[in-house]
């Protein structure tokens, strides 16, 4: 199976099926907790009670570069957007992005500030947006469980050949 | 004591002279290390430069700033009874303990008291928000030694107390609850025999974790006087909270300076270690979250009845004044300075919180030691980078 099957865009059905389900269960995920969601991130992805390696979920990788998905989990404030930026151009292609909490969406409860970034979507593709402030590990684990299904229908030549994929 | 032969002298300088000349050929070229800005052991986003010399620091800069958020400005335009959903979010493990001494402060402008029950209430969660933050910092010490069980208990644990806040407040982390006059709401049926049975549980995990931590080799060897304060230079930095008391100063603003809140009519102690190294700061804290639980099994017995809820304007205006409340964090002490003019929104104000401080010793601190040994000291002073930046 060559990458050039692949990039061409005529990659078997079957296999691109295939090769998408061993994706969606091998999903590696690098942690970039910044504030409270930090901690309702951690209790998801690295407490007892919400075990998220059931859904096929790694939470420990060692850098982003073994990374293939990214939770931005937090305050974005100007200060820290171009560290963020940075890490996300270190992280191997395919890769997905899931905005967590009211912070990294839009801001939250601090739209009118004057050093905080509104919104992660200005400076990354953002793939799922989970809201709540902060959004409880249920609802973490519910958006990993509709990127896992959106990287399941995924037509492998549209991701292959450009653009990202960006949910809404 | 007996004295020197001479050539027990000559193979003193030999040996001095061979030490100096290892020196020299093993003298090492600085090198500057870069921790962060995003770091599992800074406990968010700070960053900090390490210069070093070998393995040694040669001194450290913390970078902060990364989650400046603009409280004081931000609360210069909500007004009061908005202002409490932001300050839960300074510390966000504590975030009930952020309310009280902004509630507190500006009942005192408005010359309001709390009934009874509303204070006792208060102090339980007050409490809960103590446990909720500081078992994590129980099992967090654990990572950064490289034990990665403490940790999971920690989580598991913690997941009881945040459900018996959720069930009073509705919310797992941000309460919201404190209101200028008293409480939201009463405490829901059958609660009080669900947080004792919370409280025993987290005695239970108390006892875990001494039992995998304290005594291991390992733990003893990275903590024990490793990250050493001394009370004056402290005092100096302006420490409080548990690091101070890990000093050996015996200084609690629960004790010493009470508010608004039921601590005097309770029985229980401030723990102190004369030690004041990494191993003190953990232990300290280990025994508080002991005295929390009592403390909170204290207050459910004796809850006395009541309202909840003073009598309070519908529109609150805080008549114009100043007023300066501090109270014991979890962290340490969280002050704030409110500055009224008599309008919706304060005028001022100033907040004051532990981390700040906490933080600002790590240059002298970290002068000197290994380059592992930052991370433990950096675990042990415990700040959150919330309630450092603001």
């Amino acid at each position: 199976m060559g990458l050039g099957l692949v990039e061409s865009g005529r990659f078997p059905k079957p296999l691109t099926k295939l090769l998408n389900m061993s994706r969606k269960y091998s999903l590696w995920v690098y942690q970039w907790g910044l504030a409270c969601c930090a901690i309702e991130m951690g209790a998801a992805f690295g407490s007892p009670r919400y075990d998220v390696m059931r859904l096929g979920v790694i939470p420990f990788p060692a850098s982003p570069r073994q990374a293939d998905l990214v939770v931005i989990s937090g305050t974005v404030t100007d200060k820290m957007a171009p560290p963020i930026k940075r890490l996300y151009e270190q992280m191997p292609s395919p890769k997905y992005v899931i905005s967590m909490g009211s912070c990294a969406n839009c801001g939250g409860p601090y739209w009118d500030s004057y050093s905080v970034t509104k919104g992660i979507d200005q400076i990354l593709p953002v793939d799922v947006y989970v809201p709540g402030c902060p959004p409880r590990p249920e609802a973490l684990l519910e958006g990993i469980v509709m990127l896992q299904e959106r990287i399941q229908n995924e037509d492998m030549a549209e991701r292959w050949r450009g653009d990202p994929i960006v949910v809404g | 004591m007996t004295a020197l032969t001479d050539s027990q002298k000559l193979a003193y300088v030999a040996s001095q002279a061979a030490d100096a000349r290892v020196n020299v050929e093993l003298e090492t070229e600085g090198m500057t290390l870069n921790i962060g800005p995003q770091h599992p052991a800074t406990h968010g986003t700070l960053r900090i430069i390490v210069r070093l010399d070998g393995e040694l620091v040669a001194g450290a800069d913390p970078v902060m700033g990364y989650m400046h958020r603009g409280y004081e400005k931000l609360t210069e335009v909500r007004s009061y009874p908005q202002i409490t959903t932001l300050i839960n979010r300074i510390d966000w493990l504590g975030s009930f303990a952020n309310e009280v001494p902004f509630i507190l402060a500006a009942e005192q402008l408005m010359e309001i008291e709390a009934p009874v029950r509303a204070r006792w209430i208060r102090t339980i969660l007050h409490e809960m928000s103590r446990i909720a933050n500081v078992t994590l910092f129980l099992g967090d010490m654990g990572v950064q030694l490289g034990a990665l069980t403490p940790v999971f208990f920690a989580f598991r644990d913690r997941e009881h107390v945040l459900n018996q806040i959720e069930a009073v407040t509705g919310g797992r982390f941000h309460p919201n609850f404190d209101r200028i006059g008293g409480l939201k709401d009463d405490l829901p049926k059958g609660w009080i025999a669900d947080t004792k049975q919370t409280m025993e549980r987290v005695r239970t995990f108390c006892d875990e974790v001494e039992d995998l931590l304290m005594g291991n080799e390992i733990f003893e060897a990275r903590t024990r006087g490793i990250g050493i304060i001394p009370p004056d230079v402290g005092l100096q930095f302006g420490l409080s909270g548990a690091n101070i008391r890990a000093s050996g100063i015996d200084w609690d603003l629960r004790r010493d300076n009470n508010i608004g809140l039921a601590y005097d009519e309770l029985d229980w102690k401030v723990w102190t270690h004369p030690d004041g190294d990494s191993f003190a700061r953990y232990w300290v804290r280990l025994q508080e979250t002991r005295e929390a639980t009592k403390i909170i099994d204290q207050l459910c017995d004796g809850l006395p009845s009541g309202p909840v809820m003073a009598k309070v304007p519908r529109i609150i205006k805080v008549p114009a004044g100043e007023a300066h409340v501090c109270t014991e964090n979890p962290l340490g002490e969280m002050a704030y300075y409110l500055v009224s003019q008599g309008d919706l929104v304060p005028f001022r104000v100033k907040i004051k919180s532990a981390s700040f401080n906490n933080l600002s010793i790590t240059p002298w601190l970290l002068k000197g030691v290994y380059v592992p040994d930052v991370i433990t000291i950096l675990a042990s002073l415990y700040f959150i980078l919330g309630d450092l930046d603001r």
